[in-house]
């Protein structure tokens, strides 16, 4: 077994692990409660899994071609750098827009911060 | 600072020009300008100034923790999706953060939201106060506010160093 089957390996592993990572963040998604759950398994898990997939993709064109990719690099990067600012965003204008939080949640600091005073109008 | 820099590239440039090949090579150049990081580490001391790597190694540092940061809780979230019974208590606590400027508020915001197992709901306009939205706040309390001084400490040192 040379460097080159050996780098492949790794490669296809990485690749592996990305896949089911992502398969069990889709699983999440259909089967956590509500919007801000889900927003977990969306974007959380798949970063890894993105992360894992482009970093075999590299380690195996790096271990049988030679060929350094810039460019897988910059991907998951730039996914990096992209992914929370989405993932902030829909969570943030879901709950302003008063999406209920599931019933199963727990402690809400947010809620009087933001809709305290609307409920108070709302009594008066 | 920028004083070590140009010694170090000073250096790089004597190395190539020493080692004498046939044309000026890259490659010499870099084995140059890594034998000089050698050098001023050793001599940075005698500056009176910092050594001008050290963000450098600050930034690797906290690549570092992100890294184990991210596979720690990516197990513990698939753990949490994959059990049968979902067991998970999901809330908002506030958190308050001792960074203060804007380039500290953006890395902790984006480190935290990467990281799964919680999300960055709200940053106040004062900028210090952070609206968490963690997966299970009940059982990870402890565990999130762990991991968010190890990202303080590490982005302090990237910044303030």
């Amino acid at each position: 077994m040379n460097v080159s089957a050996i780098g492949e390996f790794i490669g296809a592993l990485f690749i592996l692990t990305g896949g089911v990572m992502s398969v069990v963040s889709v699983f999440g998604l259909i089967r956590l409660p509500d919007v801000y759950t889900r927003s977990h398994a969306a974007t959380k898990s798949s970063t890894l899994a993105v992360l894992l997939t482009l970093l075999g993709a590299f380690i195996y064109f790096w271990a049988t071609a030679h060929f350094i990719s810039v460019r897988l690099l910059l991907g998951i990067f730039f996914v990096f750098l992209t992914a929370p600012v989405a993932g902030h965003l829909l969570v943030r204008s879901a709950y302003r827009t008063k999406v209920k939080l599931a019933d199963i949640s727990g402690t809400d600091d947010l809620y009087e911060v933001l809709h305290g005073d609307q409920k108070k109008e709302n009594e008066s | 600072m920028r004083a070590q820099l140009l010694l170090n590239v000073m250096i790089a440039f004597l190395w190539m020009l020493l080692i004498d090949e046939d044309e000026l090579k890259f490659t010499t150049f870099f084995a140059g300008f890594l034998v000089g990081i050698g050098i001023i580490f050793m001599l940075h001391r005698f500056f009176g100034t910092q050594f001008y790597l050290k963000r450098l190694f600050a930034c690797f540092k906290l690549l570092f923790i992100f890294n184990s940061e991210l596979v720690q809780s990516s197990i513990l979230v698939l753990r949490q999706i994959l059990s049968p019974k979902l067991k998970i208590q999901p809330g908002i606590f506030r958190y308050e953060t001792v960074l203060e400027s804007d380039l500290e508020i953006t890395m902790i915001s984006l480190l935290l939201t990467l990281t799964p197992g919680s999300v960055v709901m709200e940053v106040m306009p004062e900028g210090n106060v952070l609206y968490v939205h963690a997966m299970d706040v009940e059982n990870e309390r402890d565990a999130i506010l762990n991991q968010l001084k190890n990202f303080e400490k590490a982005i302090m040192e990237v910044t303030r160093s």
